[in-house]
């Protein structure tokens, strides 16, 4: 499996090295013709040869690109087809899981891999003709791409006139490309939207939707075989999202202090000097990788968090909710106070004015002028602040537990959402079972969380925003 | 009375005014030192944070080893004297080293004894000393000192992690252990020697032999991918909603979503990737490809984001000027518009690159979190990327893995400092202000 695709990989770069060699011989033609074209002629060229040259070139490189593309897209789906299409009728008979095991191991049998099955005769001569057949389409996917590149080419070469505007088409096909790069933004969307709600709806057909939603037991392990004990697998969900909520509500309280006050700090009070080496400070703090704050909480943080809790006499989780939510609450410091230092930067001077003329100290004015003006931007800030601590998934995975405690006590173990995908999804899994799909189903809610955060957010901004000028 | 009080005035009250003056500047005292307090209580986290994984770590860069006087022995390695590079392969070098252990404790008798002594050093050694007769076959029959490395139990203890007042059956180094340590200490025959395996291996179970290297080789190889595929496209986009785009729902509907993708958070893309990647096109599990895929979806935004910022810094007379001498709308951008924005763009795309590098969640999601011995050489094989190594380490029951995870954090800061660096460089020398 993996060897073919290398070998695939290789010929697909290899083609791809020869139509932009071939491209660039088109471009220079076009250019040369059109040079020719321009010198003896009555009429000036419209367009700059480079831009005959490089119309050239297009036509030879994008038609069999896009056949390309085409091709290895369609390739491997025919090419399974066929295969299934010739084994005998014995074989095809089988349910579609063992066939596609089958078929499996016909492939591995035709890149020489090791199979597990007995090897006979027509699996043999099935996997041959596999073999004939990504021989033959290679080979005729590489005479196919060239030649339609040479015909586009010459198509195009013979199209050079001096009136012939070459730059608009360009332009044009330039100015396509570009779209089609900003349209990447919304295909995303809308692949994130579709496997997830597919997934979802899977789910959703084995295990009901308000039973998930409002469930208050967690105990994803599906059974194994049917009269297994114990793995009966629940699927109620509130444990998770009490558990993330809990995590946020810790961070928050850590963040928005610290954070708010260290805007405030550095908006107004702070000279030029202390600005310059405390705003990196804080920038570098933005910039550790989750992974490693995800260290610090389990390495350093919840050993201390425990320590402090047992010598008061309380018996703490050694992966409390408390240190997972204290650390991630310093994740967020640099994320807040540097949103809420933009948004009181942007309050103008005059007010700041205004209240000092009128006889307001410095945090006066700041409470009951600043504050109040630059709120809007400072709620969006916090709400777009939750929505990454929702989405957070490192740290948690590091730091808090995995049993689904339905507790608002920060001194216990509990789970959230982010930790539950990566435990449902790591390691083996079957594409079908309810275990794996209910990690789509917590990424839906996860998704549809966090958009609706940040719209809200947006929402604020723009609705409250006080307009100065 | 109304009279009097009439020409007397209204009645002043109690003049409180420097009271309430100085109970405000106390308050204002107050708040100036809440605000300072709180960047002091920052700057404290972050030396925290870099003190505790400074602390832990900095041992790993380093490697007891233990001298061995090995003697090469023809009957274990070579009985027939073929030189035959299979036979000198397959020899048991292993038999080499406990011979040695032994030599040096005589008194050691017990089997049980025999086993924990021979243990003391890394079960690498004997690849080490294959390697020695791989290279010079004709080392066999002679007698050298050689040294190797101690298992991780020793090195955790030479380093001090490993505390001699601990009791006996609370230390996982025993005093047989220690007798034999110090023994060995006194003879000249440890000695600690800066790490190269950890920069130069791949992953491994035993803390001492595991390395770096084939998460870095990954990293980059990823990092790779995400740069080709997101660079390129993002800067199009860019190009396209700052100066082609025309005004109306479909170009803000590509821009509230572009924002809102930003914040999308980064397990979802992984969740994307396992569903269309990975089980509708079937690329395979745990390459760089698909890492690197999810990865430039994931840093797409920023990179836009960054680059519509640069365009726009750009002043429109640029633009009218070059459209006044006959420029084309796309020659006006492209030849001097773009040009102008483009220490902007590679800011933002550095910026997003330093992101992808530390970003583990979404990779964990596509299986780049598998125990990986081998350095990967291509895009397709099997690879795991520096920050989940550190993940994977985190996890390790081994003591010494806590080292080995503070080193390889200390080497991803690195990598981030150094990138984000050439960010501020890049900006201060390029990018022009109008």
């Amino acid at each position: 499996m993996l060897r073919d695709k290398a070998v695939t990989g290789m010929q697909l770069t290899l083609i791809i090295a020869a139509l932009l060699i071939l491209s660039s011989i088109g471009y220079a033609m076009g250019r040369r013709r059109a040079v020719a074209a321009g010198r003896g002629g009555a009429l000036r060229l419209h367009s700059r040869p480079s831009y005959h040259g490089a119309y050239v070139a297009l036509w030879c490189a994008l038609p069999s690109l896009l056949l390309l593309v085409l091709w290895s897209i369609a390739e491997p789906r025919l090419a399974e087809w066929l295969l299934i299409a010739r084994l005998p009728d014995s074989i095809r008979a089988l349910d579609p899981d063992r066939l596609g095991l089958l078929v499996l191991d016909v492939k591995n049998l035709a890149v020489g891999n090791i199979v597990s099955r007995e090897i006979d005769p027509a699996l043999q001569a099935a996997a041959e003709g596999y073999n004939r057949f990504l021989t033959l389409s290679t080979a005729a996917m590489v005479v196919v791409a060239i030649s339609i590149g040479v015909v586009g080419a010459a198509r195009a070469i013979r199209g050079v006139s001096p009136a012939f505007r070459a730059r608009n088409q360009v332009e044009k096909v330039a100015r396509n490309i570009m779209l089609a790069a900003s349209i990447i933004a919304v295909l995303t969307t809308v692949g994130i939207v579709l496997s997830l709600l597919f997934e979802a709806l899977r789910f959703f057909d084995q295990v009901p939707f308000f039973d998930f939603l409002f469930g208050t037991r967690w105990s994803p392990q599906t059974a194994l075989r049917a009269d297994q004990v114990g793995a009966s697998g629940e699927f109620g969900a509130v444990p998770l999202f009490a558990g993330t909520l809990l995590i946020t509500v810790i961070a928050m309280c850590v963040a928005t202090p610290v954070g708010l006050f260290s805007a405030i700090y550095m908006s107004e009070y702070a000279g030029p000097r202390f600005r310059a080496t405390a705003k990196p400070m804080l920038e570098i703090l933005a910039g550790v990788p989750t992974v490693v704050y995800g260290f610090f909480a389990a390495l350093t943080v919840a050993p201390f968090v425990r320590g402090v809790g047992e010598s008061i006499g309380l018996s703490v989780a050694s992966e409390s909710a408390l240190a997972a939510g204290g650390v991630m609450g310093i994740m967020i410091i640099p994320f807040i106070s540097s949103l809420s230092d933009d948004v009181m930067n942007a309050v103008p001077q005059s007010l700041r004015d205004g209240a000092y003329a009128l006889g307001a100290t410095k945090s006066e004015t700041i409470r009951q002028v600043i504050f109040p003006a630059a709120l809007p931007g400072i709620v969006g800030g916090m709400l777009l602040a939750v929505s990454r601590a929702i989405g957070e998934t490192m740290i948690v995975v590091m730091a808090a537990g995995l049993a689904a405690n339905l507790t608002a006590n920060p001194l216990e173990a509990v789970t959230t959402v982010t930790v539950q995908i990566v435990t449902l999804l790591v390691g083996d899994q079957e594409f079908d079972s309810a275990k794996t799909l209910a990690a789509f189903a917590l990424g839906l809610v996860l998704f549809t969380a966090t958009l609706a955060l940040n719209v809200v957010a947006l929402y604020v901004v723009r609705k409250y925003r006080e307009k100065y000028d | 009375m109304t009279d009097a009080s009439n020409v007397i005035g209204p009645e002043r009250r109690p003049d409180l005014s420097g009271a309430r003056l100085s109970r405000r500047y106390a308050a204002e005292r107050r708040f100036r030192l809440y605000g300072l307090a709180a960047v002091m209580t920052g700057a404290a986290i972050l030396l925290v944070l870099i003190g505790t994984i400074v602390a832990n770590g900095y041992t790993a860069f380093f490697q007891t080893e233990i001298a061995l006087e090995i003697d090469f022995d023809p009957e274990t390695i070579d009985p027939d004297a073929t030189r035959d590079p299979e036979v000198l392969r397959a020899a048991n070098y292993q038999v080499l080293i406990r011979r040695a252990m032994q030599a040096r404790f005589p008194q050691v008798t017990d089997r049980r004894e025999k086993r924990t002594l021979s243990r003391m050093v890394s079960s690498g050694a004997s690849l080490k000393l294959q390697d020695m007769i791989m290279v010079d076959p004709d080392l066999i029959g002679t007698s050298r000192r050689v040294w190797v490395k101690s298992s991780d139990d020793i090195d955790s203890f030479a380093k001090g992690k490993i505390r001699r007042d601990v009791p006996d059956a609370d230390r996982r180094v025993k005093d047989r252990e220690i007798a034999w340590f110090d023994t060995l200490d006194s003879q000249d025959a440890i000695r600690s020697k800066f790490n190269t395996t950890f920069f130069t291996a791949g992953d491994s179970r035993e803390p001492e032999q595991a390395g770096i290297w084939g998460a870095v080789i990954g990293s980059f190889l990823t990092l790779l991918v995400t740069l080709m595929l997101s660079f390129p496209t993002g800067v199009l986009a860019a190009v396209y909603l700052e100066e082609f785009a025309p005004k109306n729902r479909w170009t803000d509907l590509i821009e509230v979503n572009i924002n809102n993708l930003a914040a999308v958070p980064s397990i979802v893309f992984g969740l994307l990737g396992l569903a269309v990647f990975l089980n509708f096109f079937g690329l395979p599990r745990s390459a760089p490809l698909v890492g690197g895929m999810v990865l430039a979806l994931m840093t797409l935004p920023t990179i836009i984001i960054a680059g519509r910022a640069a365009l726009k810094a750009v002043p429109p007379s640029v633009r009218e000027a070059a459209l006044g001498i006959g420029a084309s709308h796309l020659q006006a951008v492209m030849h001097h518009v773009f040009p102008l924005a483009m220490p902007g763009m590679l800011t933002g795309t550095i910026i997003g690159m330093a992101q992808a590098l530390g970003e583990s969640a979404p990779l964990l999601m596509i299986g780049m979190v598998a125990f990986i011995v081998d350095v990967p050489g291509g895009f397709t094989d099997p690879a795991t990327v520096l920050p989940v190594q550190i993940y994977l380490w985190a996890d390790s029951p081994e003591r010494a893995f806590v080292a080995k995870t503070s080193a390889a954090i200390m080497v991803l800061l690195a990598f981030l400092i150094v990138m984000n660096a050439m960010a501020v460089v890049l900006r201060k020398r390029f990018e022009r202000r109008w």
